[in-house]
């Protein structure tokens, strides 16, 4: 409140100045939900600093420049505990009491499909760097934006991958285990739609509880059956249990691919264990994306690593990249409503260290895609999108007792 | 559904793995359990922050591998220092709600446990976390049946806890002091027992008995701050189904509970596993209540 009527002084201050201060730059307030605490708060985390990053980098070179008059951009905090109603309700308090017109998305799925209805509701733009399932793009929302790839892109990339190497596709074998939330079942529908039109054969179609604490049963069916391709999706526990359990009950497929690898830290976890493992991920420092505010992929990575002494997770690298995308909308739309930038936003094409980034007409990005790491040698390279790519994929995966 | 019942009939290496594994995995759930059956029979607490006690240990556990202690040390340490944290919060909380209305103690452990996983998440982080027991794994039938050596050293602790824990029961003066307070507080008392000092000794001891599940979880499997609640559902059922007062049915009700959870996950499919064993114990519970009916209609 008091925050509130601070800078309300402030801005009349501001606008009594009038023409005088005409080169003080004026102030674009930003509103973010983030979790800072509970389940999320580790990649909530990574999604404050992604946004602080590029404020602080877009300051630093002058700010936007609208309709010939230079803003700073300032973006106000609150935390949303990773509870997808407390989120909706510090949006609607940023929008009704702080007067926030632009929004930035929170970290996960969940909490993006609670906060989008308030968004819409009072027609504030948000973009959103953190929220991927396909179901918040299929809703017709006019205001919402993303900047990554939708789940049902995740693991598209290891059913091309597996269909190119194998040379018939149609003899694949797929075992899957796919959490039983929206995130995960969207991956799934996502890649069932590319085995499909190989004509892939679905052996393990399991869908694992989200209190996962043991897979032993899913994989005892992938030891028995021998799938060619083995794809698990269940977040930071589901990576981390597929790995330990496979190396406990020495379960042998030629190539497993799996989602949240890199958050879940599994080569530095678990070691040789890791090896061979395929990762969606969003992002990757070494790819060859460039802008002219951060520089290249590498180069955001080095800053950021040198801000927050930690290696650049995806999370935050694309949560910078949206507000890069409101910079540029801001510049482009010559104006401070909601409206114009709304519809700026939806002319966005842009190159961003992290990738183009173009909305098409439900506000997902179409431009980037997902790339996949292999963990070889301890260290995640990435190995697709081969144009991409930093080495060969190693395949197929060697039987245990041979690694 | 069809296709994985044949897969198991057809295959019965397989059926063996299943089954062994899920054993085995029943066998943390029984160590956890014990501790929530004597907290439940001794002080009436039904402990809802059981699981995040698993939790903690594991977290233990974790932290001494990280000042590159050997992982084995962790169990043992785990239990000390999780007696130590059972002792605090007896002393601390719990002692508020013993025998109060059961409801009251449901409410006051789901606090604790709220409080505990915010307070993991703070120190540890949201990252799951899991230790490596180096000890690898032991293979039958050409690798179709794989057992973890960690998850072998589980069981044969769960045993021993189990049957230790009978022996103290039966024969420690404090054993018997447990069992003369959870028989009746207000004769132990006339009969010079510290009922006081016997409830925070049966709460740290399930707080100790949780330390060491949660260290050989972390081996076997991953922790994280929100991972409590499996635990301490599972310890619930073991003792629902088991009763407060045996040992030993409390170890036969993990392991089965480990087996046919296995199993369901096989057969059904893992989205079925949690559901089967609530069906189950449903079960179980009318089939008692019926025949317990059926003994009184005899009496009458």
């Amino acid at each position: 409140m008091r925050k509130g009527l601070f800078s309300g002084i402030f801005l009349g201050l501001a606008l009594l100045a009038g023409p005088a201060a005409a080169d003080d730059p004026g102030i674009i307030r930003l509103g973010a939900a983030v979790s800072l605490t509970g389940k999320y708060s580790s990649n909530g985390a990574f999604t404050r600093k992604g946004y602080d990053l590029a404020v602080e980098k877009i300051n630093a070179a002058g700010g936007v420049t609208v309709a010939g008059k230079p803003y700073l951009l300032q973006i106000i905090y609150y935390d949303d505990e990773s509870t997808p109603a407390r989120g909706a309700q510090l949006v609607e308090r940023l929008i009704q009491q702080d007067k926030v017109q632009f929004v930035l998305g929170p970290y996960s799925s969940g909490l993006t499909e609670a906060i989008a209805p308030v968004t819409e509701k009072y027609g504030v733009p948000m973009v959103e760097a953190n929220g991927a399932a396909i179901s918040l793009f299929r809703k017709n929302y006019r205001y919402l934006f993303a900047v990554l790839s939708t789940t049902d892109e995740y693991l598209r990339g290891a059913i091309d991958i597996a269909a190119r190497l194998s040379g018939d596709p149609s003899k694949l074998r797929v075992a899957m285990a796919f959490e039983n939330d929206p995130f995960s079942q969207d991956v799934r529908d996502g890649v069932l739609a590319d085995m499909k039109r190989h004509g892939m054969k679905v052996v393990v179609d399991d869908k694992l509880p989200p209190e996962l604490n043991d897979m032993s049963a899913t994989l005892s069916k992938v030891k028995a059956l021998r799938p060619d391709l083995l794809l698990i999706s269940g977040h930071d526990k589901g990576a981390s249990l597929a790995i330990r359990q496979m190396a406990d009950q020495r379960v042998n497929v030629p190539m497993l691919a799996l989602t949240h690898c890199d958050s879940a830290r599994i080569a530095e976890n678990f070691g040789p264990a890791a090896e061979y493992a395929l990762c969606a991920a969003q992002w990757a420092s070494t790819l060859t994306y460039e802008d002219d505010l951060f520089g290249s992929a590498s180069d955001y990575a080095r800053l950021y690593e040198e801000t927050y002494g930690e290696v650049a997770p995806y999370q935050a690298a694309e949560s910078s990249a949206a507000v890069q995308v409101y910079a540029d909308a801001f510049a482009r739309a010559k104006s401070l409503d909601p409206e114009d930038v709304r519809q700026a936003l939806t002319e966005t094409a842009m190159m961003t260290f992290y990738g183009r980034i173009e909305f098409d007409e439900t506000g997902k990005n179409v431009a980037k895609p997902m790339v996949l790491f292999q963990v070889q040698d301890g260290k995640y390279v990435v190995v697709y999108p081969e144009e991409f790519a930093e080495a060969k994929i190693r395949w197929p995966t060697p039987p245990w007792g041979e690694r | 559904m069809l296709d994985n019942l044949l897969l198991f009939v057809q295959f019965p290496p397989l059926a063996v793995d299943v089954v062994v594994n899920g054993l085995l995995i029943g066998a943390i759930f029984a160590l956890a359990a014990y501790g929530m059956a004597l907290v439940w029979g001794v002080l009436n607490i039904v402990n809802v922050v059981q699981g995040e006690l698993v939790v903690l240990g594991g977290y233990v556990t974790f932290l001494l591998v990280q000042w590159g202690m050997p992982p084995l040390i962790g169990v043992p340490v785990s239990a000390l220092v999780m007696f130590g944290v059972g002792w605090v919060l007896y002393r601390a909380i719990v002692f508020r709600v013993v025998d109060k209305d059961i409801f009251i103690s449901i409410l006051a452990t789901f606090g604790l446990a709220i409080l505990i996983q915010q307070l993991a998440n703070l120190s540890f982080g949201a990252d799951v976390r899991s230790v490596d027991a180096g000890l690898g794994s032991l293979h039958f039938l050409d690798g179709m049946v794989t057992v973890a050596w960690v998850k072998l050293i589980a069981f044969a602790l769960a045993l021993v806890a189990g049957a230790s824990l009978w022996f103290f029961l039966r024969h420690a003066r404090l054993g018997q002091a447990i069992r003369a307070t959870a028989q009746n507080p207000r004769a132990a008392r006339i009969l010079g027992i510290d009922t006081g000092r016997v409830y925070a000794a049966t709460y740290a001891l399930n707080a100790a008995l949780c330390g060491a599940a949660g260290s050989l979880a972390v081996m076997a499997w991953t922790i994280h701050p929100y991972m409590g609640l499996p635990y301490t559902v599972r310890s619930f059922m073991v003792v629902v189904v088991a009763g407060v007062g045996n040992v030993g049915a409390v170890v036969a009700a993990g392991l089965g509970l480990g087996a046919l959870e296995n199993v369901a996950g096989f057969v059904l499919g893992t989205e079925f596993q949690i559901a089967f064993v609530f069906a189950l114990m449903v079960t179980i519970l009318v089939w008692r209540h019926l025949r317990a009916a059926r003994r009184r209609e005899h009496l009458k």
